[in-house]
């Protein structure tokens, strides 16, 4: 089948690319700017003879979610900020029972109700995972709408691999862009006969399964908490995804995800055009880091500049990354301003003066 | 578990049920958990669905009840059993599903998330165990936890007018017009017992015909907690708790009746 470019909004085509990749169920709630992700599945799962739900509250469709994913089911929720922080409860005990499980953050501005603006104020959120215990969500980033649909099949691929939550953050500013991009092809669904082997089917002819996060004696849980720190070195050691810019020849480095490190990339060409050797690292997978390769290239260049729709977030982790091989200097934005090229530009300018001044002190 | 021969002149009346596992029950003495646990097994085994039955636990005096029911089960987060057996069941029509809450559990901090699976009329049922008190965290004041009622909470009785007036669920799910079967029993006595089996059996009946979301509440007792031998608590329990929580059906749909009519 030859697939060709439509114009996608941000939104709706991370539901269609949920949708190729043969999600069979989504339970969501309302919230602005993600409301089309659910619009868009309201229409299209029906067609396909799939699940769609419009769950009373994020705290009941994280745990229709947890449910449907327990019966070895693909399933997905979405939401924006408030809503996400509503569902930590029930990412924890997914995290904790090791079932695959994908969300989605369309993030808002906060904290609080903040407003409706691009931000990327829950990098913590998703990274750190905001919800109870050791545990940790593969956090996807992108940047465009291509790479919307294409890490929202990853997303999937990923939470079955691991048995894992994993999830996508983009900011509203991609979830509501129009862009052109290319579908995959529609996977077909798996069929619920052929669901795995620890799921929720019905005991026939095999003992009972049970899916908990209950381990009351100390070192059975200290157990599962050793299992799950396991799985989760190796998802550190095979799943840092990235992408460089003119790295190569760099004297300084900037570091920015999402939008912010789509703006990067003009932000290079421009200083590179004014004679200044700048390149980036635009992280995509936000956990695990691509901490190692940030370290290597900390060795190579005279300062670091970490570019975020927040307050300083991310900026913690190229810190810990470079471990003070150079200078880190952070420039953010917040409540839904979104730094442009004219803004980032003077910062690296201030970088470039205080560490031939000497003024840049390591963090 | 041992195993006899059942000498050829002699037929089998009564056995442990399949749907119920072997591991011994950690309730406290007096506990009605374990009756409530029997009848659900039997129901499961006489109506042969253990095999494709899948059950939600709770959070509370229960939380542990997939170590006993022998079917595939899954443990929830506090009230929220509801929720995931929405999910669980919309992508598994073809399995019995049900949840199995306290009153904290349903009546409190799930009560949401229960109030809206009725309402979609969600095809599984729920049992939903009524002792007036928080058991597992050791004796508070519940939602229903009558007007007067000391607990660890509340220690000189529910005070209505701070603390509101205990929750009355098999009356609230009987206004919703997805529920089709909801019911309130009580297993304080031998009479009550069978009348909750007869309640369970129709419930998951219903849920297996399509009809509709079905609840039965049982009115329970906490000896532990309610500082009563169990023979006391049980009669407390007729006393206080049934004049408050009537016994009956609440809610029987058009389908249901029709349903208990053919039986």
């Amino acid at each position: 089948m030859i697939m060709t470019k439509e114009l996608w909004e941000g939104n709706a085509a991370i539901a269609e690319a949920a949708i190729c990749a043969g999600v069979e169920a989504f339970f969501g709630y309302p919230i602005t700017p993600q409301t089309e992700v659910l619009e868009h599945f309201s229409k299209r799962l029906p067609e396909e003879g799939r699940v769609f739900l419009q769950a009373e509250s994020e705290v009941a469709s994280i745990n229709m979610v947890y449910g449907a994913a327990c019966a070895g089911a693909r399933v997905m929720t979405s939401s924006s900020s408030p809503g996400v922080s509503l569902m930590q409860e029930g990412i924890s005990y997914i995290a904790c029972s090791e079932v695959p499980a994908v969300v989605t953050n369309i993030m808002r501005g906060g904290p609080g109700l903040g407003n409706v603006q691009p931000a990327q104020g829950d990098y913590f959120q998703a990274v750190k995972s905001a919800g109870h215990g050791d545990y940790h969500m593969i956090a996807l980033a992108a940047s465009s709408v291509q790479e919307a649909i294409d890490l929202m099949v990853l997303a999937f691929d990923l939470a079955d691999k691991y048995r894992t939550v994993v999830i996508f953050i983009a900011d509203g500013a991609i979830g509501q862009m129009m862009e052109p991009a290319e579908m995959p092809p529609l996977r077909p669904v798996r069929p619920p006969e052929e669901r795995v082997a620890w799921a929720l089917t019905g005991a026939k002819g095999r003992e009972h399964n049970i899916i908990t996060s209950l381990y009351l004696g100390a070192e059975n849980l200290e157990q599962v908490n050793l299992r799950l720190q396991a799985k989760l070195k190796k998802i550190a050691a095979n799943e840092v995804r990235w992408q460089e810019y003119s790295t190569e020849d760099a004297d300084f480095l900037l570091v920015a995800f999402g939008t912010v490190g789509r703006i990067c990339q003009t932000v290079v060409r421009e200083a590179r055009a004014q004679g200044m050797k700048v390149g980036l690292v635009r992280p995509i997978t936000l956990w695990p880091f691509p901490s190692a390769r940030i370290a290597e290239l900390a060795g190579r260049v005279k300062g670091i500049l970490t570019v975020e729709m927040n307050a300083g977030q991310m900026v913690e982790d190229v810190r810990l990354a470079v471990e003070g091989a150079c200078p880190v200097r952070f420039y953010g934005r917040m409540g839904g301003v979104i730094p442009l090229p004219d803004d980032i530009l003077p910062e690296l300018d201030k970088l470039d003066a205080g560490v031939a001044s000497g003024r840049e002190v390591q963090s | 578990m041992t195993t006899i021969e059942i000498p050829a002149d002699m037929e089998l009346v009564y056995e442990y049920p399949k749907s119920l596992t072997e591991a011994y029950m950690h309730y406290c003495p007096g506990c009605t958990h374990g009756v409530i646990h029997r009848l659900v097994a039997e129901v499961l085994d006489e109506l042969d669905v253990r095999e494709k039955t899948i059950g939600i636990a709770p959070v509370g005096c229960s939380v542990l009840a997939y170590y006993y029911f022998d079917v595939d089960m899954a443990e929830a987060a506090h009230g929220r059993a509801p929720a995931m057996a929405t999910g669980l069941k919309r992508v598994s029509p073809d399995k019995v599903v049900f949840t199995y809450q306290g009153d904290g559990d349903l009546a409190s901090i799930g009560i949401a998330e229960i109030i809206y699976a009725a309402n979609r009329g969600e095809m599984f049922t729920t049992i939903f165990v009524n002792n007036a008190i928080y058991g597992m965290t050791g004796g508070q004041m519940a939602p229903t936890t009558l007007p007067g009622q000391k607990t660890t909470s509340s220690p000189t009785g529910r005070d209505v007018e701070t603390a509101g007036w205990p929750m009355k669920v098999a009356e609230l799910l009987a206004v919703l017009p997805g529920s089709a079967y909801i019911t309130r029993q009580a297993v304080l006595d031998v009479p009550g017992i069978r009348r909750t089996k007869k309640a369970l059996k129709l419930a998951f009946q219903a849920q297996l015909e399509g009809l509709g979301f079905s609840m039965v509440e049982i009115l329970s007792t906490c000896s532990t907690n309610w500082h009563m031998g169990p023979a006391e608590a049980l009669e407390w329990a007729k006393e206080h708790m049934v004049p408050y929580y009537p016994l009956g059906d609440t809610k029987v749909s058009d389908g249901v009746r029709a349903l208990m009519e053919s039986k």
